[in-house]
């Protein structure tokens, strides 16, 4: 049965995805940079938002996010153990865990919304990450579910 | 709110412009609501760069300014300082990085350019919700805690004594000298290890400036940097050191007999004992876990003999609190395990034996007083096969990392074997020979032209026991043979771990470790000795392996850095920590279990922030359900401005 939230394929063809990515700035905005000095070249959909910890990731800015039309949201973040904070990331990815749940509930798709654990050294991950997201979300067209209709 | 911001686009030569359109990124952003000023540049970063943000600020009279450029690891601080001698809060300057994260990993111009606007903008809706802070002052505590008495421990005590610095020096063990004590000779010079220890150990125990527990370890951390509050738990003293005679009474009548940790378990100790001549404190020691006489009616033979009656059944351990400014970590190494070498019949045959033990057959100072002779009969080895890398480089099987120090430790055994067995011949099987340091090389040669042992690259399969000789099956990949020695000895270059009790004291101190377990330096090349929680530095093996020259150098740098944060009087906190707006805490504590600093209590019913505590994680922003908690500068208001900006159309 179609599904009307879905757009069709066509569109989905043309349809650039948005995505805001939150970074903590200690490991994946770095690891980002890192890809920048290293020249890697990847999607240039998803703008990152540099925050202090994935910990401080309240669940409100990713539904905000998805609410002002993000087609996907990104947190990414130390790898469990490595938190400048010791345990930041732990925090992070219980309370993200229990958001994905809840974003499934309410009828978004599941590969909306990603968490990653990209250290400072990584910068080669951190492209492939963004360059997987943007071409899952190019599949899935346009996010309607959760925008704000105005 | 920021009504006057100003916005400078950097080019940076071509490194931004050749692919964003910075004139473009000027030009939109000018036209957003509160932009007072927008301007591109070529060098940002340049003193006329830096001059025109001063001016800018001073002639538009901005109360808020953004620049777009590169990442703010690099220029943040200047142009904050910049800022603040334009008469504008550096706290109110904020860096939208166009460079890393946009104009060198995209070549497609539009899209750049897009991408760049909504960085900016975003940057621009951030700074204008921006508070002028003021950095925190707490002040600081004159004294510094020493967590390990090995050598590197030893230094960095000395060198901040010699700086005139009070420090507490704790020590598990019941002597400070740590692994280096156990060496016989040391590489690349062949001087005696206790001949270049002793002496600071000595000047340790001399030294009025530190205060040396033995026998203790730390066993809670507060606190913050300048102010550290110290909980060191101190071992029963059975034995007072200030009336021990080290007369040796004691030990004679004590029926006990326990493997000596210092000679690696080679020879037996009482339960009373000293754990060698020259310990630091000098003072027998009782091992309340080995003693029968705690109980007196068991034993009590030692407290008989002892005239200077120094021995007291009854101590208890004591818990001693130090305030202190700094600490340095510097719990050293613990060799791999042998029993997870069962295919070199480690644990199994008494004559396979691991790099310390060898080392304390070489020494003066061991069991065997420095000749060479095999634990199970004695007799000296007329065939002796060293193996390389035994547990390190086997990411399937034992450690990933090379230990290090061993290809030179082996090269030196086999060098001191053919001194002490000039008949005898040394086989060492080795990987790669790593031998950079200044001298190594030739020592390694020297051993190779001089003492004609025989190196064979090729790995050890099997080391198994026939007809009294051990015999070590190998392969050499050099001549494509396998190879069979029937050796007396083996001796397993064991691979370098962190010490037991490194994770525990990690967590103690709250700093990190390293996917190996060692303990994590905040940056590997320009922040080796500092730790990731600020005022906690590390020193020697604890942080990875090295050898002693390394592990000197590190704990003087350690030292340095102590010296140098508290010759300060005040120190600077980052004041973008964590905020309680008043009106919507409903005191449910979820943020003051969030807090992985202790720095959120409940006053009155409502959250209140310890600023000096806070690091400005957000843990607390993460959970607040009411959302009545913010850090300051990266509030909930502005990274929902945030998103805002980044998905404006």
């Amino acid at each position: 049965m179609p599904n009307p939230l879905h757009s069709n394929a066509s569109e989905a063809q043309e349809h650039e995805p948005r995505v805001v990515a939150f970074l903590c700035k200690w490991c994946s905005s770095a690891g980002s940079d890192l890809a920048g000095v290293s020249r890697i070249q990847y999607s240039a959909n998803a703008t990152p938002i540099t925050i202090p910890c994935t910990g401080s990731v309240s669940p409100m800015y990713i539904l905000a996010a998805f609410n002002k039309g993000a087609d996907g949201v990104l947190v990414s973040g130390c790898h469990p153990g490595d938190c400048h904070y010791m345990e930041g990331n732990y925090l992070a990815r219980r309370k993200l865990y229990l958001v994905q749940q809840l974003l499934r509930f309410i009828g978004l798709e599941a590969d909306r919304f990603r968490m990653s654990w990209v250290s400072a050294a990584e910068g080669a991950k951190f492209a492939e990450i963004v360059d997987e997201f943007v071409g899952d979300l190019r599949a899935l067209g346009p996010q309607n579910r959760l925008k704000a209709r105005h | 709110m920021s009504k006057r911001t100003g916005l400078f686009v950097c080019h940076c030569g071509k490194n931004i412009a050749a692919t964003v359109d910075v004139k473009k990124v000027a030009e939109q952003l000018g036209k957003d609501d509160g932009v007072v000023f927008s301007q591109d540049y070529v060098y940002m970063c340049s003193d006329p760069g830096q001059g025109a943000v001063i001016d800018a600020i001073k002639e538009n009279n901005l109360d808020g300014m953004v620049i777009s450029c590169c990442s703010p690891t690099l220029h943040e601080k200047t142009f904050r300082d910049a800022s603040e001698l334009g008469g504008l809060s550096g706290f109110r300057c904020e860096i939208a990085n166009i460079r890393e994260q946009c104009s060198w990993v995209h070549k497609d111009r539009d899209q750049a350019t897009d991408k760049a606007i909504k960085i900016s903008r975003a940057a621009v809706s951030r700074v204008q919700h921006d508070e002028p802070l003021d950095p925190i002052g707490v002040p600081v505590t004159r004294r510094a805690l020493v967590v390990g008495g090995g050598i590197a421990g030893i230094q960095a005590a000395l060198d901040l004594a010699e700086a005139g610095l009070d420090v507490v020096m704790v020590e598990k063990q019941s002597t400070i000298g740590g692994n280096m004590l156990k060496l016989s000779e040391t590489f690349p010079t062949l001087d005696c290890s206790q001949c270049i220890l002793s002496p600071k150990m000595v000047a340790v125990s001399k030294n009025p400036k530190i205060k040396l527990l033995t026998e203790s370890e730390v066993e809670n951390v507060s606190g913050f940097v300048g102010n550290f509050n110290v909980r060191i738990k101190k071992r029963a003293q059975y034995v007072d050191p200030d009336l021990c005679k080290i007369c040796d009474d004691c030990s004679n009548v004590c029926p006990v007999a326990v493997p000596n940790e210092y000679d690696e378990g080679l020879t037996n100790r009482r339960a009373i004992f000293i754990p060698f001549a020259q310990a630091i404190p000098a003072s027998f020691t009782l091992d309340d876990q080995a003693c029968l006489g705690l109980k007196p009616v068991v034993c009590g033979k030692c407290e008989e003999v002892c005239e200077a009656g120094a021995i007291d059944y009854d101590r208890r351990p004591t818990v001693i609190e130090e305030e202190v400014g700094a600490i340095v970590v510097a719990t050293g190494y613990d060799l791999y395990g042998m029993d997870k070498l069962g295919e070199y019949g480690a644990g199994r045959y008494a004559d396979v034996l691991d790099g310390l033990q060898f080392e304390r057959l070489c020494s003066a100072s061991g069991a065997t007083e420095g000749h060479i002779m095999r634990p199970s009969d004695h007799k000296v080895p007329k065939e002796i096969v060293f193996i390389q890398c035994s547990g390190s480089r086997d990411p399937e099987n034992h450690c990933a990392w090379c230990s290090k120090i061993c290809c030179m430790y082996t090269a030196k055994h086999a060098t001191l074997y053919k001194h002490h067995v000039p008949d005898g011949q040394a086989y060492i099987f080795y990987i790669d020979i790593r031998s950079g340091g200044k001298g190594y090389e030739e020592f390694v040669q020297r051993s190779m032209e001089k003492d004609g042992v025989v190196y064979l690259r090729g790995r050890v399969s099997r080391v198994y026991e026939k007809n009294g000789k051990l015999k070590v099956l190998g392969v050499d990949t050099l001549s494509g043979r396998n190879v069979e020695i029937d050796a007396d000895m083996v001796v397993l270059a064991q691979a370098m771990e962190p010490s037991r009790g490194t994770a525990e004291i990690a967590k103690t101190l709250k700093i990190g470790l390293d996917k190996d377990g060692f303990l994590a330096e905040s940056h590997p090349k320009l922040k080796p000795v500092e730790s990731v929680t600020a005022g906690i530095y590390l020193a020697g093996a604890a942080q990875g392996p090295k050898d002693i020259p390394e592990t000197v150098a590190q704990a003087s740098a350690a030292a340095s850095k102590v010296i140098a944060l508290l010759s300060k009087d005040e120190l600077q906190h980052s004041p973008t920590v964590a905020k309680v707006r008043d009106p919507y805490c409903t005191g449910c504590e979820m943020c003051v279990d969030a807090c992985p600093y202790d720095a959120i209590s409940l006053v009155a019913g409502k959250a209140s922030v310890n600023e000096v505590l806070c690091q400005g994680c957000g843990s607390c922003v993460g959970v607040c359900v009411r959302a009545a908690i913010d850090v300051k500068n990266v509030s909930q208001l502005q990274i929902h401005d945030m998103i805002s900006a980044v998905l404006a159309a």
